[in-house]
């Protein structure tokens, strides 16, 4: 038995109703194949990839379908079943944005026919060199499963290049209502595990520390019996607060260590993956499978049966919610993600992406009761209660940003560091004036954005204006240079000729040419005069 | 005596120290001299950089100069509009004034300059009407606008012989996207009048 490790606390973070309960009392069911899928052709941080089927192509399951250009960021999309490939347009994808991007409707056969498309299973993969572990992480298209979707494979390769100190294992989980992790922990522990030890074979850390919540006992007490044999691996039970499951909260609470403001895990020689992330890597390397499928919650009022389940990418939300056994009386609002950071739907006709850990349909009444940003209660004035700064995560003072944003005085904001908000809404959920301070932060990100592409635009325009004021003078000078040259050449010339005719003197008389001019001069002097003559008389 | 000894004394201080200082003037003006007008690229830096010469000199840089010297109002720069003219007011430390009513206010939405290839018969005209180099083509073949590099200055319309430039809005795309600004039910509070007959909103 490993001795309990010491943990610390982070800054605020609050104890919403979790309602995890819900979806975590059946196992793991696997969604029947839908008709069709939607995939989009962006699914990750980065560039969208490049379409390489065409419509009414046949792909079988596992084929590459969309391949990110070179040096740029992004992962590969593959086929999630075979079928053939149906319309390639612009359809509407799970962001706030709620405008449509370009996808790839794949029409299934039925037949979930590999082909010759599965990657070569590595299952003894202690003998394959870490080169080839890494172009499996690239081939197979893993992105970060936790809700951001940083392709994996650009994540590790850096870390490989430094000599990683900690591997931290996010379990942690803590957005209400979410369960998939649990889930997979509960029941695909040794899986997980393998996948963990592939990232010790490729990082080598001095250490492994597994962070979970401690209201997930099962999926402790599992992935303790699936860690007993590795010395490095340590299973910590956190206490359950959320946003512990933050990337730099969650490495603060297992090694004390705070993440600098504008700076990544990596700065400090930490690596940080998560559990479904570590899964996906197992099935990529152990398996030969590219990330097609993962597993996800649906859950909320608004389902008959909440549950987790494993569905292929792409898969339309409404199929995913007829597994559920379709809605309830009480289905009012669709959010992917958790109540706390979820992203609002329009519809169900969005499919799930790598990123979808959960789609929540719930009643107005129970978001509000969850104290949700999509709650929308009416907005009340600040009344600087200061509660919402006690509960920060990132130490920030949220009505100060709240303040300069609506005064639209980014540069303030800015000076604040907004940057460092995760948007985890627990300004939010204890604002007693219902403002939705992570909208006004999204608000004044995306703002900051603009200022900064513009800047960057016009610095361009500037530099290529001055290049053009370069050139046309460079140009000018050129022409003055040729013409200079041109008449020195002439002036040269017409000298050298003076100096001829100079030093032959009498001699040009003699000159045959200069004779034969002087001749028929004389004849056209001679013929003008005869015609002058002619017109007299 | 003594007496004119102190004065010539201390005059002989303070010249010495008059001289002592100047060297050290003299030889930080030299050792630490600015190259260019500092101000003037301050200036420059708040101006949008379109060039599109709609505040009557020949590009940003010449009308930063022209601010600098206060030759010109800092109200001239349509494409910048009130974000501008209130960053240069607070650069200059002057009062901000509203955008000369000469001039037409630049539209919200930024657009590009977009060719229509097939009318377009490889005059050039365009191509040295541009001031950021953003079109490439050359005579009697079909030219095209560089989009990333366009600033939409609109100076290659009115050269081109056969009107086959248009302006296009960029589009919104998820990935360039702006999170809308939160409503807030305190902005829209309907203002309630009572008059005798009764409330009307």
């Amino acid at each position: 038995m490993k001795s309990e490790r010491k943990i610390w606390t982070f800054h605020g973070g609050v104890h919403p109703e979790f309602n995890k309960e819900q979806s975590t009392t059946c196992p793991i069911s696997t969604v029947k194949l839908p008709k069709r899928l939607i995939i989009p052709v962006q699914q990750h941080i980065g560039a969208p990839t490049e379409v390489l089927v065409a419509s009414g192509e046949q792909v079988f399951k596992g084929q590459l379908i969309a391949k990110m250009a070179d040096g740029q960021l992004g992962a590969s999309i593959h086929a999630p079943s075979s079928g053939i490939i149906g319309k390639i347009e612009k359809q509407a994808i799970p962001h706030p944005s709620a405008l449509d991007a370009l996808c790839i409707e794949l029409m299934l056969d039925g037949k979930d026919n590999w082909g010759d498309c599965q990657l070569p299973p590595y299952i003894d993969f202690a003998q394959i060199d870490n080169e080839r572990l890494l172009k499996r992480i690239d081939e197979a298209g893993l992105v970060g499963l936790g809700g951001a979707a940083f392709p994996s494979y650009v994540k590790v390769s850096s870390s490989t290049k430094h000599q990683i100190e900690t591997l931290v294992i996010n379990g942690a989980e803590c957005e209400p209502y979410i369960s998939c992790d649990d889930l997979l922990m509960r029941e695909r522990a040794d899986e997980i595990v393998t996948g963990i030890r592939i990232l010790l074979q490729l990082l080598k850390p001095q250490q492994c520390l597994v962070g979970i919540e401690d209201n997930k006992p099962e999926a402790i007490s599992a992935m303790q019996r699936a860690t007993e044999s590795l010395d490095k691996v340590h299973i910590c039970a956190i206490p359950t607060l959320y946003p512990s499951g933050g990337e730099k909260q969650l490495i603060k609470i297992l090694t004390g260590k705070e993440v600098p403001a504008g700076d990544i895990p990596l700065d400090l020689d930490i690596l940080c993956h998560n559990i479904a992330t570590t899964y996906a890597l197992y099935k990529a390397v152990v398996k030969g499978e590219p990330l097609i499928s993962r597993v996800l919650t649906i859950t909320g009022d608004g389902v008959k049966q909440p549950q987790n389940m494993e569905a292929l990418i792409g898969t339309p939300i409404s199929d995913l919610i007829e597994q559920a056994g379709g809605y309830t009386a009480n289905a009012q609002r669709l959010i992917m993600g958790g109540p706390m950071m979820g992203i609002p739907l329009k519809n169900d006709n969005n499919p799930m992406v790598k990123a979808s850990n959960c789609f929540l349909v719930a009643s107005v009444t129970s978001l509000q009761q969850a104290h949700s940003i999509h709650a929308s209660q009416p907005q009340m004035p600040c009344i600087r209660c200061g509660q919402c700064m006690q509960v920060c995560p990132a130490e920030l003072l949220p009505q100060q940003l709240y303040w300069h944003t609506q005064a639209k005085d980014f540069e303030r904001v800015t000076a604040h560091n907004l940057n460092s908000c995760i948007e985890c809404g627990c300004c939010d959920f204890v604002c007693p004036s219902h403002i939705p301070l992570v909208s006004y932060f999204r608000f004044a990100k995306s703002e900051i954005h603009v200022q900064e592409v513009a800047l960057k635009k016009s610095d361009l325009s500037r530099k290529r204006h001055e290049f053009l004021e370069f050139r046309k003078a460079r140009e000018k000078q050129e022409r003055e240079e040729k013409r200079r040259k041109h008449k020195e050449a002439l002036q040269k010339k017409k000298a050298a000729m003076a100096a001829k005719k100079k030093v032959a003197g009498e001699k040009v008389e003699d000159d045959p040419k200069a004779a034969a001019i002087k001749a028929a001069l004389a004849r056209t002097k001679a013929k003008k005069a005869e015609r002058a003559r002619k017109i007299e008389h | 005596m003594t007496v004119m000894i102190e004065i010539i004394l201390s005059v002989l201080v303070i010249v010495g120290i008059a001289a002592f200082f100047g060297l050290i003037l003299g030889y930080a003006s030299v050792r630490f001299k600015v190259e260019g007008d500092p101000i003037t690229d301050k200036i420059d830096s708040l101006l949008p950089q379109t060039q599109c010469g709609q505040c009557s000199y020949a590009g940003c840089r010449p009308y930063a100069e022209a601010i600098a010297k206060g030759e010109s109002g800092i109200n001239q720069c349509p494409p910048g509009g009130e974000a501008t003219i209130l960053a240069l007011a607070d650069l200059l430390g002057i009062e901000p004034e509203p955008l000369n009513e000469e001039l037409t206010e630049a539209s919200d939405v930024p657009s590009v300059a977009v060719i229509i290839e097939d009318e377009c018969i490889g005059c050039t005209l365009c191509i040295q009407a541009c001031p950021v180099d953003a079109i490439v083509g050359s005579a009697k073949h079909m030219h095209t606008v560089i989009a990333s590099e366009c600033t939409g200055c609109v100076l290659c319309l009115p050269p081109c012989p056969v009107d086959c430039i248009v302006m296009e809005p960029i589009k919104t795309t998820p990935s360039n996207w702006k999170h809308p600004e939160p409503y807030s039910a305190l902005h829209n509070i309907a203002v309630k009048i009572e008059t005798k007959e009764g409330v009307q909103a």
